[in-house]
């Protein structure tokens, strides 16, 4: 169970919470002048990235309020939460653990990221 | 040498304690390069191998895994197999993977256990019905055995459950008598078995580190052992394809997430089809160990930590308990979850894409199993031909800008 800190009410249980995928991504200024393909990478692509994310979430049964997080995908660690209006901070604040793609030891497989 | 199991092999090592099996495959160190490298060693992954090697004569294969075989989502699902797809495109792709499947126990001299006992998909409002009595006649349309059954026809068949007394009460169900579930490492070893024979290279916890392209074109893949240069590169790692995939410069329609299942101690035989409902989220079926098989739903957010909420499973375990009252007092032995690689329309990506020689088959998202012999067929054909199989043509990378969506939100039964 992931705890996560509200900028509005403060820790909640995440089943109070619902995901918005990917944050910072802006709507294109000139969408009659894209390229379908270009069009295309705005509407169904979004980054998957195992390690460092920047996502939405809302307080969907709390305040209903919008924010912002950083979330260690390979651990679901949240390393920050900040609100709409805040500036993106940027990724050099966050360290990731992660030595390979998998993140992984050497021999195995399974859950060993989480495993502290 | 074909290596062959029988009634009379079994007697016979069962005489030494079964101490005396001969190794399944080899595990040989990497060669410095192949024809065709194939990245996941799953069911998908080894399936493709065996028909590069079988149907289009490929035989420089390696399947590099970075666990052990059908370690990730093949060994993690709930086995169902079924073809009742909406759309022409997914019914023609699913269905092709059902009709290896009813001849695959024979073709690898491997029991893959597939038991086609019949696939449900319960109605439990208007829109329901409406929704299914159509996917029904699409599937008929396509010459699917889908039928619709009323409430009457479903207590008779699985007479353990509430149909009236709850919630949503049960008005109906799609049923699909060809579906079934199957042994999900036999499928991963039956291939690697045949596959290996044939000279495929087999090379487990071995991990790609990156794909290594110049110029748009495929040279090779960075492992753990080192590098192995290839003239082409498969990708099948499920929910770490877009990983790998970024590595290469390829960006994906991807999104990974934790999808959960768990198994209950064994009792005896209460329920011999396999039941699925969408709306109230809740899929069941009973291992020949007597265990039932409950598959739960996907987490809300992007993980790749393979395990997933509990508030899933308790949402899956509450429908159920309502709609079985019979398993309100059984113990669950096991929970596990596996990373799924979800794309928005709920469909497969099985494609080449701008870098030469490089395929992915990804995408299956939640429900992958059942496609395993079909995909791996039409991915070997993809790769050998460098062009996609009639039956892939639509499954391509090219859709997310052209809109040709297979859209599959409804068939797919875990909510995307």
């Amino acid at each position: 169970m992931i705890l996560i800190n509200c900028p509005y009410c403060g820790e909640r249980e995440q089943s109070e919470f619902s995901n918005g995928g990917e944050a910072h991504v802006a709507r294109p200024k000139n969408p009659e002048a894209l390229s379908d393909k270009d069009w295309g990478q705005y509407v169904f692509y979004r980054s998957n990235p195992k390690g460092i994310f920047y996502e939405r979430w809302v307080h969907t049964h709390g305040c209903r309020k919008w924010f912002n997080a950083v979330r260690d995908t390979s651990t679901d660690t949240f390393l920050k939460i900040y609100r709409l209006d805040d500036n993106r901070p940027d990724i050099s604040e966050f360290k990731s653990t992660l030595k390979s793609p998998s993140g992984e030891p050497s021999v195995g497989s399974g859950n060993f990221a989480v495993k502290k | 040498m074909r290596k062959k199991y029988s009634f009379l092999s079994l007697i016979k090592n069962a005489f030494t304690n079964n101490e005396n099996w001969e190794k399944m495959w080899e595990s040989p160190d990497p060669k410095k390069g192949y024809d065709v490298i194939i990245v996941g060693g799953g069911g998908h992954g080894l399936g493709t191998a065996y028909y590069l090697a079988k149907e289009h004569g490929i035989k420089n294969i390696a399947v590099i895994e970075k666990g052990w075989l059908g370690g990730g989502n093949t060994g993690r699902n709930t086995t169902i197999i079924r073809s009742n797809y909406l759309w022409n495109e997914s019914a023609h792709l699913y269905d092709h993977s059902v009709k290896l499947w009813e001849n695959l126990s024979e073709e690898l001299n491997f029991n893959m256990m597939f038991s086609q006992r019949g696939v449900m998909n319960l109605a439990h409002n208007e829109h329901d019905i409406k929704e299914m009595k159509r996917r029904i006649s699409a599937n008929r349309l396509n010459g699917l055995d889908t039928q619709w059954l009323d409430t009457k026809q479903i207590e008779e068949l699985v007479p353990i459950m509430n149909t009236k007394n709850l919630r949503y009460p049960v008005l109906g169900a799609a049923f699909q008598p060809r579906g079934g579930v199957a042994r999900h490492d036999a499928v991963a070893w039956g291939y690697a078995l045949r596959s290996n024979e044939m000279g495929v290279d087999i090379i487990q916890n071995c991990e790609v580190k990156d794909i290594k392209t110049d110029n748009y074109k495929v040279e090779g893949v960075n492992t753990s052992k080192g590098f192995i240069k290839a003239n082409k590169v498969a990708v099948v790692a499920s929910g770490h394809t877009s990983v790998l995939a970024q590595t290469a410069g390829v960006r994906l329609p991807l999104q990974s997430r934790p999808l959960q299942a768990l198994v209950s101690e064994p009792i005896k035989p209460v329920i011999n089809t396999v039941v699925m409902s969408n709306a109230v989220h809740a899929y069941v079926s009973q291992s020949d160990k007597g265990e039932l098989v409950i598959g739960a739903g996907t987490d809300g957010y992007n993980s790749f930590t393979q395990r997933g909420g509990y508030d899933v499973i308790e949402e899956t375990v509450r429908a159920i308990v309502e709609l079985y009252p019979i398993f309100g007092k059984m113990k669950m032995l096991r929970q596990w979850g596996g990373i799924v690689d979800i794309c928005p329309d709920a469909s497969p990506i099985i494609s080449k894409c701008e870098v030469k020689g490089l395929y992915f088959n990804c995408g299956w998202g939640t429900g992958g199993f059942k496609a395993t012999p079909g995909s791996a067929n039409v991915f070997a054909h993809t790769v050998a031909n460098d062009q996609p199989h009639k039956i892939n043509e639509a499954f391509n990378l090219e859709r997310f800008s052209d809109g040709r969506l297979i859209d599959e939100h409804g068939a797919a039964a875990v909510a995307h």
